[in-house]
């Protein structure tokens, strides 16, 4: 388990070099060039000098990339130019990244709740109304743009009828100390139950627009899989010895019919990403999805650097989580 | 005594050869069980309405979809737009062009980004995956890391990076950002279905009966390879037309409005989403029926081609 | 003595959608005695394994027509209600499959593969049925027990993992135990040592046993009673040495006459049964085996034939017209040596 733990973080490093390179080469492609993007259209000309020299544009391309994972590694991304100027890109992205956790870890949470047992239940059924009824909806999930959901929600749900707020994350003059970042949690932690409630209140019609997109892949997912595993041979065994149906279900086929669903949660988080970008959009909810909305409209190339390495970086080190998450609930995967 | 055995030999050869109706066998095998299934006639016919409305949508279209011809009954100050009347079913939009000429013709953009970028993903993804299938060696596990790490990067984001380059967004632009994250998807696919034909047993046993590569390429490993494939495109077709929309709504799609697309069109109508949804409602429910007939196309397909359903 | 197991007329048909039903299994009848140990034999597709799958309710309920009676010490296990079946299972009655690895579950330690059914029908606790699945273990002569309960199936090897199923099979020490090709997939050497284990084991613990084979080698050392199955239906049914001294059934003396001999001189061709199971006429117009049969005759294609005692030995049952006629030496030759065979 050592070995494999330890090569797959080198993997995760060179990973990680790799995307680093990329980026860089995204940045210096740019129109317009690195340093009107980075400081935008009305930079002085002495900032632009400075910023020439720190990036060091006269020297060979192989040295701007080393100072260029200096500063990554240092976290001078410079100063937002479009989302908030005047504040440093890096800020923008830490105030904004709670906010964002808490609406894709509550979608992600809602595809799991939904999709596991609907899955189960139709692979149990299979070929029956319900069956058939579920495939449709996950199919129609997928065909669904989620921005289209996101905007039929707050459509009917917010806006003809009032039912929940249509945009935001906090009503305006609810009183809520700060500790996390995360407001459902704060409120929890300082037990100001109201603010709690509020934030759920923001956030239910989000976590339904995005959360269509987990359920769509793990109901199918599961589905699949336990078809799969309810036709292999130690389920036939596990019927011969008499045993239970509920440990039947339990010990032999789902934990082996999830195992997929792990490695597709890796998968997920990267199409909740992009999903996020446009929830937020539509809701106007502040997170990183709609820094990064806000960023490509007004150019704003410092943040839209920080959130896409951030992005990028967490994707890849989740999916290694999901991978050593995976080597130890499946033995045989150890063994290589 | 001698030619007599070879010839007998190379009969034997020939007739197993002739016998790589097992990879015809496989198609007529699963075209047969397309013929049953609902999700396949579903999709098939969605698709093929969505294909013939674009190839006929100019001649068929009432009006010219670029005229403003609805303008007067057109004023943004007072936000207001043409309702449905006499000769415009659907109404204009908020420069006074029939929506419903702007439809129709629209359905020949949007088919024509969905095919295009599938195969330029598809074409580059070949390019890659023969690289390293046919090189090996060093060449190929380069190839297939820097696949890899752009897997690794969700495909939405990758198309918005890409599509940001552009100065002048246009429908080139959104093609090639949308088709970009599909090359190592196919590249993946592709290398992955000839390794797996390479060491299968029905080619290692063609090999060691001396049938020449040639036949047992195209014989044995290109209809097994081409199922997957052909299921794969299929439904990248969908997400191509639906990353393209997204790319639109996030302002990064094409801003020539004399050529509809149905991604642009959902993409402009948001500035008036609250007072006219229409104008977002009817292309949005046009790219989900195509994505859904696309999809349940691919769905069936790739159920059909599944051997474990061979019976 | 009243029969442990006693089949009547299992018939078990699969119904698809768009092909004719299939009847797998025709009619077929047998008796189990206490202890006793019977053999199916016949090539892929004969039904045999149906018929044990049937028996043990392991069959699909969609698509499948089961009729018939099946008793098991009184009781007609085909009209149970599915949870008295599953009380059964494990603990009265048990089965042993043919692939030891892929009927294992990958991601369970062996331990509480074998524990799980000690709780389940003798309400032990965890500790203790460790303890005894230790035992189990060790019964079956798999080396440093106590290691192998903490491990995973794919740590054993295949020769352990067939034990460890026996193992788990016999531990709640059922009166009846199906064995259904326990060593197809195992090594030859490994095979003769299952073989050997069960053999002692169901002597040991008085255990009756259905053996499923197509392969007379095995059922020669190890059965006291040999049903020979074709196309769902039994054609031949006598006890051991009876089958191999003077097999009277085509087919039955095909299989033996098709086994490779060593003392066999260079260049003697093998003598195969022609055709194959595809090649089956339906029962209902005659004998199934009448298109690959050397002994054919008229009445094979016009009447089915009966499944009735010979008139020299009552305990012999044979389903055919034209049967072979007993050799003498040279049969007696060939159930000599697959007798000699270490088992």
């Amino acid at each position: 388990m050592l070995r494999y733990t330890v090569r797959r973080l080198l993997q995760l490093v060179l990973v990680l070099f790799v995307l680093s390179l990329l980026l860089f080469i995204w940045l210096r492609s740019l129109p317009g060039g690195p340093v009107t993007a980075l400081l935008g259209e009305r930079a002085t000309p002495e900032k632009r000098e400075e910023l020439n020299a720190v990036l060091g544009l006269d020297q060979p391309i192989i040295v701007q990339y080393f100072k260029f994972l200096g500063r990554v590694v240092q976290g001078n991304f410079g100063q937002s130019t479009g989302v908030s100027p005047g504040t440093s890109a890096v800020d923008v992205f830490i105030t904004r990244f709670g906010a964002t956790v808490e609406l894709t870890v509550g979608a992600m949470i809602f595809g799991l709740a939904l999709g596991i047992p609907l899955g189960y239940m139709a692979a149990k059924r299979r070929g029956g109304v319900l069956d058939n009824g579920y495939i449709v909806l996950s199919l129609i999930g997928i065909a669904v743009p989620v921005f289209f959901l996101a905007f039929l929600l707050k459509y009917v749900f917010a806006v003809k009828w009032g039912l929940l707020p249509p945009s935001g994350r906090q009503t305006p003059g609810i009183e809520a100390t700060r500790v996390t970042g995360l407001f459902i949690v704060d409120g929890l932690i300082t037990r100001e139950w109201d603010a709690s409630w509020d934030s759920v209140r923001h956030l239910i019609l989000p976590w339904i627009a995005l959360g269509t997109i987990p359920f769509a892949v793990i109901f199918r997912i599961t589905r699949a899989s336990v078809l799969e595993v309810q036709g292999e041979d130690f389920v036939r065994t596990a019927e011969a010895k008499g045993l239970t149906s509920k440990t039947i279900r339990n010990r032999h086929v789902l934990r082996n019919a999830m195992l997929p669903v792990i490695t597709v949660t890796g998968l997920l988080t990267g199409l909740l990403l992009t999903g996020a970008v446009l929830t937020e959009k539509v809701f106007g909810y502040p997170g990183i999805g709609e820094a990064l909305y806000l960023g490509f409209t007004k150019k704003d190339y410092p943040v839209i650097q920080v959130i896409i390495l951030a992005a990028a970086a967490a994707f890849v080190i989740i999916n290694t989580l999901v991978d050593l998450t995976y080597a130890l609930v499946d033995p045989r995967i150890r063994a290589r | 005594m001698v030619t007599t055995f070879s010839r007998a030999r190379k009969q034997r050869i020939d007739a197993l050869v002739n016998s790589g109706d097992e990879g015809s066998s496989l198609l007529q095998d699963a075209w047969a069980r397309l013929k049953g299934s609902p999700l396949f006639w579903f999709g098939a016919v969605i698709v093929g309405l969505f294909v013939v409305l674009a190839i006929i949508g100019p001649w068929i279209a009432p009006h010219d979809p670029g005229a403003q011809l609805l303008i007067d009954q057109t004023s943004r100050a007072r936000n207001s737009i043409a309702p449905a009347q006499n000769g415009f079913p659907l109404g204009g939009d908020t420069q006074g062009r029939d929506l419903l000429s702007r439809m129709i013709v629209g359905a020949r953009q949007t088919l024509l980004v969905g095919i295009f970028a599938t195969l330029i993903g598809l074409v580059g993804g070949l390019i890659l995956g023969i690289l390293a299938g046919a090189f090996g060696g060093w060449i190929d596990t380069l190839v297939m890391r820097i696949v890899d790490v752009m897997l690794s990067i969700p495909s939405l984001l990758l198309a918005i990076s890409i599509g940001v380059l552009f100065t002048n967004p246009n429908l080139t632009s959104v093609i090639i950002a949308v088709s970009i994250p599909q090359i190592p998807v196919f590249a993946r696919l592709l290398r992955g279905q000839m390794l797996a034909q390479r060491e299968s047993d029905h080619v290692l046993a063609a090999r060691a009966l001396g049938v020449k590569r040639g036949p047992i390429v195209f014989r044995h490993m290109v209809p097994n390879s081409i199922s997957p494939v052909i299921v794969q495109a299929t439904l990248v077709v969908a997400t191509s037309i639906l990353d393209a929309a997204a790319l639109s709504f996030l302002g990064l799609g094409s801003q020539d409005v004399s050529q509809p697309e149905w991604g642009q069109m959902l993409g402009e109508a948001q500035g008036s989403i609250d007072s006219h949804p229409q104008l977002a409602f009817w292309p949005a429910g046009a790219i989900i029926v195509v994505v859904l007939g696309f999809t349940l196309l691919g769905e069936a397909l790739r159920e059909a081609i599944d051997p474990k359903n061979r019976r | 003595m009243t029969a442990l197991l006693q089949v009547e007329d299992l018939t078990v048909q699969f119904n698809r959608k768009g092909v004719a039903p299939f009847t797998a299994v025709d009619k077929v009848s047998f008796e189990v005695a206490p202890g006793q140990t019977v053999g199916l034999v016949g090539e892929s597709g004969c039904g045999k394994s149906v018929t044990s799958l049937a028996i043990m309710r392991l069959l699909p309920k969609r698509g499948t027509t089961i009729t018939g009676r099946v008793d098991f010490e009184g009781t007609d296990l085909l009209s149970l209600p599915l949870e008295g079946m599953r009380d059964r299972r494990g603990r009265d009655l048990a089965m042993i499959f043919q692939d030891p690895l892929s009927s294992l579950n990958p991601v369970v330690p062996i331990g509480i593969q074998v524990t799980e059914v000690l709780e389940r029908h003798r309400g032990m606790k965890r500790s203790a049925a460790m303890v005894e699945a230790r035992e189990l273990l060790e019964s079956v002569g798999i080396p440093d027990p106590s290691r192998r309960l903490k491990e995973y199936p794919h740590q054993l090897s295949g020769g352990m993992r067939q034990r460890a199923l026996i193992a788990m099979a016999l531990a709640c020490r059922p009166r009846l135990m199906i064995a259904d090709e326990p060593t197809t997939a195992l090594d030859v050497t490994i095979q003769a040592q299952i073989l050997a284990l069960l053999k002692t084991l169901v002597v040991e613990h008085g255990t009756a046993l259905i053996m499923i084979t197509h392969d007379l080698g095995v059922v020669a050392g190890l059965v006291d009673q040999v049903n020979v199955l074709y196309g769902g239906r039994v054609v031949e049914r006598a006890d051991r040495h009876e089958l191999f001294a003077s097999p009277r059934h085509p087919y039955t003396h095909g299989l033996l006459a098709s086994i490779p001999r060593l003392d066999a001189g260079p260049g003697e061709r093998l003598t195969p049964i022609l055709g194959s199971v595809s090649d089956n006429i339906p029962w209902t117009g005659g004998c199934a085996f009448a298109p690959r049969c050397s002994r054919e005759i008229d009445a094979c294609r016009q009447v089915s034939p009966v499944l009735e005692p010979l008139e020299s030995r009552a305990d012999h049952l044979l389903r055919c017209h034209n049967p072979v006629v007993p050799v003498g030496a040279g049969a007696a030759t060939v159930a000599a040596t697959l007798e000699e065979e270490p088992s």
